[in-house]
């Protein structure tokens, strides 16, 4: 059959519905859930992170993260007086077990948890030479350990330094905001065991989410936005010397 | 065809060429999962994958379910919005099966300081004691209830 102009103004749009229906995709284990729906985020409130700590503990046990390494962790920053190039960061053991008291002797201390930044333009899955690294559909970055050599050139190419190589399992291991929960209409461990509501998930797809009346009133800032990763955690409250 | 006169060396090397080509279709077909490129240049199958891992922490309405009344205390205190896990731990199992899987009863000795040891770190409106000087050793439950921890609320749990 000779594929006239007509025939294939008819096709495209049909080729076109058939695409997004493949890209749409369900997951087996989440029937009601659409990829496509979602955009996923974090917003951390600074000022009300108190340092505890639980954040790390439960992203501990929820992903069975070896002890030592960390899929996220609280950094407490100290700066004194104007020299914000060089503030001191303390993260015993990732803030695990919290921190040591702080004298209030004047100077500007806070707490800043950090995270996988789960970049829209992410440089760690832009390196990756077998595509065992890769951002989903809804946005999050993910590691597919059954596929990854374990090379480590993701580990070096975040610039957030929030990739690991799995001490057992030799494969690179990160953050996957808690994918296996959000699929499932839960919060991540972190957001669920925070205390204060300093973390809170995102979802930037959708327009009854809290999120984005929170964006228009609120001054925020990601992390190292020189970078242009296209990084979606969004702090609020964010200091100029944290790095 | 003079042109081809003497290029029988050319065509053996080409076929050797096609020959290769074509073994490589078939280890590339044996080798690449089905669905790598699904969504893009990685194995589509991963992300269920990573979505089918166990859950660890049941969440907040798995809790209510059956602690309303615990609910109601927090309710009208300060921890109103604690989640239950944020001290008790992860609880997935106690939900599945809450009669064998019995979660410990948090130390308030350890657990209250976590977050409200004092430190200049911690945001300025946020209660925090020096629990040495505070208590001077008393357990922390025996004036605050962890549920609803303000002394005049004299809350039951």
């Amino acid at each position: 059959m000779k594929i006239t102009r007509r025939h294939l103004i008819i096709l495209l749009p049909a080729a076109a519905i058939a695409w997004k229906h493949v890209l749409a995709g369900s997951l087996e284990d989440a029937p009601n859930y659409t990829m496509t729906e979602h955009w996923w985020s974090m917003l951390i409130d600074i000022p009300k992170c108190i340092g505890c700590g639980n954040c790390v503990r439960a992203c501990q046990a929820e992903n069975e993260v070896p002890d030592g390494y960390f899929r996220t962790w609280v950094e407490r920053y100290h700066v004194k007086d104007w020299d914000l190039a060089d503030p001191e960061v303390i993260s015993p053991d990732g803030g695990k077990e919290g921190f040591p008291e702080a004298k209030d002797d004047g100077d500007k201390y806070f707490f800043v948890p950090k995270l996988c930044n789960h970049c829209a333009d992410s440089p760690c899955t832009q390196v990756c030479p077998v595509g065992a690294t890769f951002v989903t559909p809804d946005g999050v970055v993910l590691v597919d350990q059954k596929y990854c050599l374990g090379c480590a050139y993701c580990v070096q190419a975040c610039p957030y330094g929030c990739r690991y190589i799995h001490p057992e399992k030799k494969v690179a291991d990160k953050c996957t905001l808690c994918y296996h929960r959000i699929t499932k209409g839960l919060t991540t461990a972190c957001c669920e065991s925070c205390p204060t509501g300093a973390r809170k998930l995102v979802d930037l797809k959708n327009p009854r989410d809290p999120i984005h009346e929170f964006l228009k009133t609120h001054p925020v800032q990601v992390l190292k936005p020189q970078m242009a990763t296209g990084a979606k955690v969004f702090y609020s409250g964010l200091d100029g010397s944290v790095r | 065809m003079s042109v081809f006169k003497d290029a029988g060396h050319l065509f053996r090397f080409a076929g050797l060429f096609v020959a290769a080509f074509l073994v490589f279709l078939i280890i590339r077909e044996y080798v690449v999962p089905k669905s790598f490129g699904q969504y893009g240049h990685y194995r589509g199958n991963a992300i269920a994958e990573i979505a089918a891992h166990p859950v660890k922490f049941a969440g907040h309405s798995a809790c209510e379910t059956c602690h309303s009344d615990v609910q109601e205390v927090k309710n009208v205190g300060k921890h109103a919005h604690v989640n239950c896990e944020a001290c008790h731990g992860p609880q997935a199992k106690h939900a599945a099966d809450p009669g064998s899987v019995t979660p410990p009863k948090p130390d308030t000795a350890t657990l209250c300081v976590r977050c409200h040891a004092a430190s200049a770190a911690k945001p300025k409106d946020f209660p925090q004691v020096a629990a040495a000087d505070h208590s001077g050793g008393v357990p922390c439950e025996t004036c605050h209830k962890p549920h609803s921890p303000a002394i005049a609320d004299g809350g039951s749990k």
